[in-house]
Parts: C-alpha cells; structure tokens; sequence
C-alpha cells in the first residue's frame, strides 16, 4: 500500500524545493511526476532568478516595488514582501547546494538585468538557469534517497470531509490505477501553456494540477492574467530569453528603428513583459512587423559574449531557424508563455481545501499579479515551494486520520475504461488545436468582449465533444494516447476558468488588456477574480487585493 | 506562419510492445506529409496525432532542453526534436528507433533505470568540504563557465545509446555518468576529489572507455563526454591513483615513446600487467599466438625510432610549457 506523511505531485523546481524541505524534515515524503524530474519544464527557464542580496548594497524592498508595479498593482503586497525578503536567504542555499552560478570578477555571484527593474539583481547560469538549478535540486533529492512515482499520472484527488486524503494515480508504465494515501498533498504541477497554439511551454504544461484541484472545489484565481513573452520564434514558439535583451539587444521594426523607444522610453526593451508584448503587437498590426514579427538583435553585443552569456539562445537560433545571432536579427513575436493566475494559496501554500496546497505556477499566493518580472518565477518557485513544505509539514503532523475508500478507485478504474471503450470518436488532437487557436485569438495580447466570448463558446462546445473522443491505443503500458485525452479534457477545464475570468474582469490591467475597455479601474477592479465549483455549479467571485504600503500609481517605464 | 513547402516522407519506425506478439520487435512505415522546417519530432507527433495514437514516444520541450526525446535516426543517437528532416533523410525516407544499450519498454520509450542506477553510483551532488560559508562559496568566473559547458548536460542518454564499450560491457559506467562526476571533480567548491577519483578508478570506469569518441560524436549539447573522461584520467594521474592496469597503460605508453620514438608492444604489455604476474599474462597467451600464426606478433627486442631524439625534443617542449 502507498502511503505518506506528505505527497508532491510534480517535480519541477517547486515540487523538488518542496521535497528537500519535507524530508529534512524528517516526514514521510513521496515525490509524484507524470515525467523524470529533469524532464520538467522548469528546464526551459533560461534569464535567471531575481533576488536582492542586502550585503552588496541592494535593497529587497525595491526589488518588492518593482513586483509589485510589474504586477499593475494586482499583486498581494505581503507575499510579494515576503518573497523578496526571503530570496537572498534562498538563492544562497541553491548556491550551497551546487548551483553554478556566473561570477563576478572577485568570484562572487555575478548579476544581469532584467525586465521591469532598475538594476541588475538576476543571478543566472548562462542562458540555462532553470536546467541547472533543477538537476541540482535532483541531485539533491538523489542524495537524500528520496522516493519518486515516476512517470506516474493523476487522475482525481481524494476528498474525505472535506480535507485532500491523498490521490488516485495511474503508474503509466504499467497502466494501473492506484491509490496513494497522503496525510497531505502538495500540487507543484506548473502551467498550461498548451491550452494556447503557439505557446514557448513544453508538451507536458496541461494544467493538470489546477483542474485536480478546481475539479474538488479549490479557487482558481486570475486565471485570466496570461503572459505574452515578447520574444518567442514564430512557428511553434519556442523560447528566447529576456536575458538577451538583459544583455543588451535591441528590438527593432521593419524600418530598422528601436520602437520601444515610443511606448517605454525611460526602460526601453526591459520594460515590463505585458508592456513590451503589447508595444510589439502594435508594430506589427500597424504594418511595421515582418511576417507577423519584429526583430530581435543581438548583432552588437559581439560573439564572444553571445556564446558565454546566451549560449543556449545561440544554440536555438542555430538549431530551429539557422540564423548566427552575431550575424542576423532572429523574427520574434509575443508568444504565451506564463499564467500569473493558479490556485489560490496562503503564505503557507494552502489552497481553499485542508489538506491540499500548492506551489510555483499553478498556484497563486499572488506574487505576480496582472504581470510577473523575468526572474521572479524561479523565485517563486523555490521561496514558496519551501514554504508550501512548510505548511503541509504542520498540517499533516495533526492528522491521524487517512484514506480507507477503495470504491473512489473503483469508480475511477471505471471512469477510464470506458475512455478506452470507446470507439470511431473525434481526435484528442482535433480538439486541442481548435481550442489552441480559439484561446490564443480569444485571449491574445489584445482582448475584447467579443473575443473572450467567441473564446468561451468555443471551449464549452469543447468539452461537450470531448465525451465522445476516442483513442487507438487500447493498451496498458505506456499508453500516452490515453494520458493525452485525460491532459485534454484538464486543459478544456482550465480554458473555461481562463474565459470565466477574462469576461468578468472589466478593466485593462496588466496582461489582461480590453480594446473596448482600455482603462485601469482601481475603484472597481482593485481586486483579485475568482472561478470554483461548488456543488457542481461554476461561481465567479472577486476579493479584495493585499496592499501594504504601495499604493496604486500610474505605470509607466 | 513559415514559408513552407510540403512533400511526403516515408517514416520507418521500430516499434515493441510487450502486450502484442510476445513482445516482439517489428518495424513499421507511416508515410507523412511534412513541411520543410519539420524535425524529426514534429513528423512524429503528426504520426500519434493524426495517424496511429498507438505509437510511444517521449516528448516535452520541444526546445532540446528537457532531454526527453533521444532516439536512434538512421542507425545514429538523435535528439529528434533538433534533428531536421531534411538534414537526416536520404531518398525521403529514415529510420527511427528507440536508443541503444537500454532496454525498451515500448516503442520508442527506453528504459532509462541502468542510466539513472550509474548517474546514482558516481554520488551526483556536491560534496563541499569545511565551514559553510555565510554567503556564496568564492570561486573563478571561469572555472564556473567552464563548468557549465558539463552542465549542458541533459540527460538525454544519447551518448549512452551509442557508447561502444556499452554493447560489451555492463558495468562500465559510461559517457554520462562519467562527465557528471568530471563536473564535481573539477568543480573549486567540491572537496572530495581524491575520493572521487579513488572509486572512478575501478573496473567499470574511466579505464575501460576505449577513446572510439562516438559520444562526442552523438551529444547533442556538446558536453564532450570522452573529454571530460580523458580529463579525470589525468587528474587521476596527477594524484598518483596510478596503481591500475588503465594508468599504467598510459604511462608505458608514454614512456616507451619518450625514450625510443616508437611503440614497443610487448614491453608496453609487460610493464602495463607487471612482469610477474603470471596469470594477467597468461590470459594473453591466445592473443599472442593468433598474432604469431598471422603472422602479426611484434617483434620482442627494443627497437627505436632513428627520429628518436626529435621526439625526445617534443615531450621536452610538452613538459617545459
């Protein structure tokens, strides 16, 4: 039998921070993940991770300033303050671990700048942070022989009063259902990126964490805010780093000019992601784009400093479109990237049901906002991956009580056969494009009423026909055509939270901006949006956004 | 969208499943209709999406980044998603099957439990030595970019798919999990080199790769593993772990070239196995007496090169510098 003090489905660097804290802590710790932890898509992060280090004179308060402006004041000011305290502590334990950082010239941790911020606090590994850091949480992990279901697929929380008992979970090598009894679950799943087309996530982000948690009655909150990054290739969107533009590139419209000098002038190319995505997005719908992009050029900053600092930027330019990034502008667009919204979380990581928390992208204590900065992801990861640890480690040391039902997992075996049983029904893929597309044009960088409606429609129409998708694959071991459909209809919940949010939110915030509602409303909207199921009912409601002593200004960079 | 031009490709797939035909392998052609800038990766996915869901792969970022899709294309370790169709197709067509000197679970999808058992067995984590340091561990700017060209790493296990020795022997730890531990070893702020070097001198390490560089060959992140190899033997060397057949080898090597310009083979034998030991030497007796009836045996006198002296002058250049 399977059974945990604390649970972690997902191995990301949320989920991997979290199991180092719970197992230090001397609990009985299982990390769950639908792939090997260095398969995660934490791998993908390549700028860096932001802290301010009080000893060489920065300040973490003007690190929380520039959160919380990045975030259009969406932000809760507490988390936000409690993330910026805590990143130099942090970011000094990932060194101790093994992290090989950049240095400066005396051989301490060097920094670059990034978005949205007046200095230069993102301390990087090349252009693989989010790689480096992750195998080195792994690493750790294999060092505290810390036990993994590996490759090993959720499929429905277990509820017992109320409070989150543990999961069901399919081994996928073997196809079987099993229950895993938890005192306490921490969801550390990470995006959803492809419930958008084209969007830089891997194939793996499907929003699995927060449709488990939503499908169980927890919040979704500002689900609506996505984040356009605003140099992804054209094509299937894959990644190029702000750390490029951290280094010094420039974006450039099809007359060759900086463009950015119009709508950012004081910050220019390290503007805020929304602001910069959206200065992009009207170049090129007013016919200075090329092909539907603008150009990204690293042309001065010479070769030598390409292949150290963006090396694997140089390697992707290479690779997917042959372009030398010290000979020729690479085509960029604004590409989905991140959903500042997630599960609604404490300080502490707990969601709206005992028992259950969570941690990195898929849950939102509200550190991002409308709009999260370059390098507070990994960040956020790793402060309240730890502190989401912390939070289970307490709860689940007064419980006593854990799972006994075995009929939920016969309901569940049986739920999933009949997806195997049946037949001559649409396409997974069929459907997950034409959602793709419907949300990238419903909720793009520009929104309006009737966007986010058409969006809506499309994904309700979705998941009416998802019931009646087949799959070929009839088998048992490794059958990834199943784990597709069951991502699929993850996905199509999800969507629907996202339109939910969007149609409710009216204002421009952030990421979140109406053509037909171009204002900020500070009056009415200084709030945070809320999607949960109750009693099977989908309800909307909003709460009041956390300010401490930063109030609402006007954005400008 | 890209400028594209469409055109079908055969796609000959080996697949395995161990709930059809008792498990036995079989191969299989899908024809797809591609566009130009298609990856291996991407004709694979529009296999399972559109045309047969039964196909197993493992896949994630897309970016050749997460490590997930390494598999043979043509004979040779790929990782599909950076491999370009055009690049690897001959006559429109390829071959796809899953990496080598791993066992299959299905299809495409090894199983990567012998890669992970060594990557465990080299202690993949830092081991730093005295007081914890309040802040950040000082260490060279260079040492750490140096460092992270072995962080490239992904884990992909193409170079593992592709190790020659690995086909004859098991326990040879291997190209990945040899260049994980040269990132600890070279690593300023580990401080249990000597310790590392003392276990990767065993049966099964860095001794037994035979330079045949294939995973240099096949990495797809320009890690160098057989470099990373050769640069653990010598900093082995340097700290006198030399007590191994491996080490010796080398050091005959070297010396029976420094001195006579020119190979001796069976001294370089004798003094790599020791001229006493009876039963190393008796297993090589076959060996030398196919030699023998080739016609193939070295000849058992010292001889030296007539240039002998110009050589000499080289490894004192070497060693000068």
């Amino acid at each position: 039998m399977y059974e945990h003090d604390i649970l972690i489905v997902g191995a990301g660097l949320a989920g991997l921070r979290a199991a180092l804290e719970s197992i230090e802590a001397g609990k009985n710790t299982a990390i769950l993940s639908k792939v090997h932890p260095v398969r995660s898509h934490s791998c993908a992060a390549q700028g860096g991770i932001n802290a301010a280090l009080t000893d060489r004179g920065d300040n973490w308060e003007d690190h929380a300033f520039s959160t919380i402006k990045g975030s259009d004041y969406l932000a809760d000011q507490e988390a936000v303050e409690i993330m910026c305290r805590e990143a130099g502590e942090n970011l000094i334990d990932l060194e101790h671990m093994g992290v090989i950082f950049n240095r400066d010239e005396e051989g301490r941790l060097g920094t670059r700048r990034f978005g949205g911020q007046s200095v230069a606090r993102t301390f990087f590994v090349g252009a693989i942070t989010g790689s480096a850091m992750l195998h080195v949480l792994y690493e750790q992990t294999v060092k505290q022989n810390a036990q993994v279901y590996e490759e090993w697929f959720v499929t429905k929380l277990i509820i017992e009063d109320g409070e989150c008992r543990g999961v069901i979970a399919m081994d996928i090598n073997s196809g079987k259902l099993e229950i895993i009894k938890a005192k306490s679950v921490i969801l550390a799943t990470g995006g959803i990126g492809r419930i958008f087309e084209p969007s830089t996530n891997a194939l793996i982000c499907t929003g699995d964490g927060l449709a488990l948690a939503y499908d169980v009655g927890a919040s979704l909150m500002d689900m609506e805010m996505i984040q356009y990054h605003p140099t992804g290739l054209a094509g299937n969107g894959i990644l190029l780093s702000e750390g490029a533009r951290g280094e010094g590139a420039y974006l450039l419209n099809s007359n060759g000019e900086r463009f950015m000098e119009d709508y950012a002038p004081e910050y220019l190319e390290l503007a805020s992601r929304d602001v910069v995505s959206r200065a992009e997005q009207t170049e090129i719908n007013e016919g200075r784009g090329i092909d539907g992009c603008v150009l990204l050029d690293c042309r001065h900053l010479g070769k030598s400093k390409i292949e150290e600092k963006l090396g694997y930027l140089q390697e992707v330019a290479i690779e997917f479109r042959g372009i030398d990034l010290a000979e020729q502008p690479i085509p960029v667009k604004p590409t989905m990237h991140y959903i500042m919204g997630g599960i609604k979380t404490d300080f502490m990581g707990q969601t709206d049901i005992p028992g259950l928390f969570a941690a990195g992208e898929c849950a939102n204590v509200s550190v991002h906002g409308a709009n999260r900065l370059g390098a507070n992801s990994l960040l956020d990861t790793i402060v309240f991956g730890r502190r989401s640890a912390r939070g289970a480690i307490e709860y689940s040391s007064q419980i006593n009580s854990i799972s006994k039902s075995k009929e939920e997992l016969n309901n569940e075996t049986k739920r999933i056969q009949n997806i195997i049983n049946r037949t001559n029904g649409e396409r997974s893929a069929t459907l997950r494009n034409e959602m793709g597309e419907a949300m990238t044009s419903g909720i793009g960088v520009f929104r309006d009423t009737k966007s986010i409606k058409i969006a809506k429609q499309k994904v309700l129409n979705l998941i009416d026909r998802y019931e009646n998708t087949s799959i070929d694959n009839k088998g048992k071991i490794f059958n990834t055509d199943l784990i597709f459909n069951l991502e699929l209809k993850y996905m199509l919940d999800v969507a629907l939270t996202i339109c939910i949010g969007a149609e409710n939110r009216k204002e421009s915030r952030g990421a979140h901006y109406r053509t037909d509602i171009t204002e900020r409303d500070d009056k009415n909207w200084l709030k945070h949006t809320h999607v949960a199921k109750t009693d099977g009912e989908v309800q909307f409601y909003t709460s009041d956004v956390n300010i401490t002593k930063w109030k609402p200004e006007i954005r400008k960079y | 969208m890209l400028q594209t031009a469409k055109k079908t490709i055969q796609i000959e797939i080996k697949r395995q499943d161990p709930e059809i035909n008792n498990g036995e392998s079989y191969n299989q052609i899908y024809d797809v209709e591609v566009e130009d800038w298609f990856t291996v990766l991407d004709a694979l996915i529009k296999i399972r999406e559109e045309i047969d869901g039964t196909l197993s792969l493992r896949c994630a970022c897309r970016a050749s980044i997460c490590g997930s899709c390494a598999m043979r294309v043509n004979g040779q370790a790929k990782l599909v998603c950076k491999t370009k169709l055009s690049v690897v197709e001959k006559n429109n067509k390829i071959l796809v099957e899953p990496v080598g000197n791993m066992p299959v679970i299905s299809d495409l999808v090894a199983d990567f439990k012998p890669f992970w058992d060594k990557f465990n067995a080299v202690e993949p984590y830092l081991k730093p030595e005295g007081e914890v340091p309040e802040g950040e561990y000082l260490a060279p700017n260079e040492d750490m970019v140096h460092l992270v060209g072995v962080m490239n790493c992904i884990m992909c296990g193409a170079c593992v798919s592709d190790c020659t020795v690995l086909e004859v022997k098991d326990n040879f730890l291997g190209p990945a999990a040899l260049a994980k531990s040269y990132r600890f070893i070279a690593d300023p702020r580990d401080g249990s080199q000597f310790e590392r070097l003392q276990n990767l001198e065993k049966d099964g390490g860095i001794w037994d790769c035979t330079r045949c560089m294939q995973c240099v060959e096949v990495c797809p992140k320009d890690v160098d593993p057989m470099e990373r190899i050769m640069s653990i033997r010598s900093k082995s060397i340097e700290n006198k772990i030399d007590k191994n057949y491996g080490a010796r080898h080398a050091k005959s090597f070297t010396d029976l070239i420094k001195n006579n310009g020119i190979l001796n083979e069976v001294l370089l034998i004798l003094r790599t196995k020791g001229l006493f030991n009876i039963i190393e030497l008796a297993k090589l007796l076959p060996i030398a007496i196919g030699a023998q009836l080739a016609g193939k045996r070295p000849p058992f006198l010292s001889h030296s090169s007539k240039n002998k002296n110009q050589i000499k002058k080289i490894f004192k250049k070497l060693e000068d510098k």
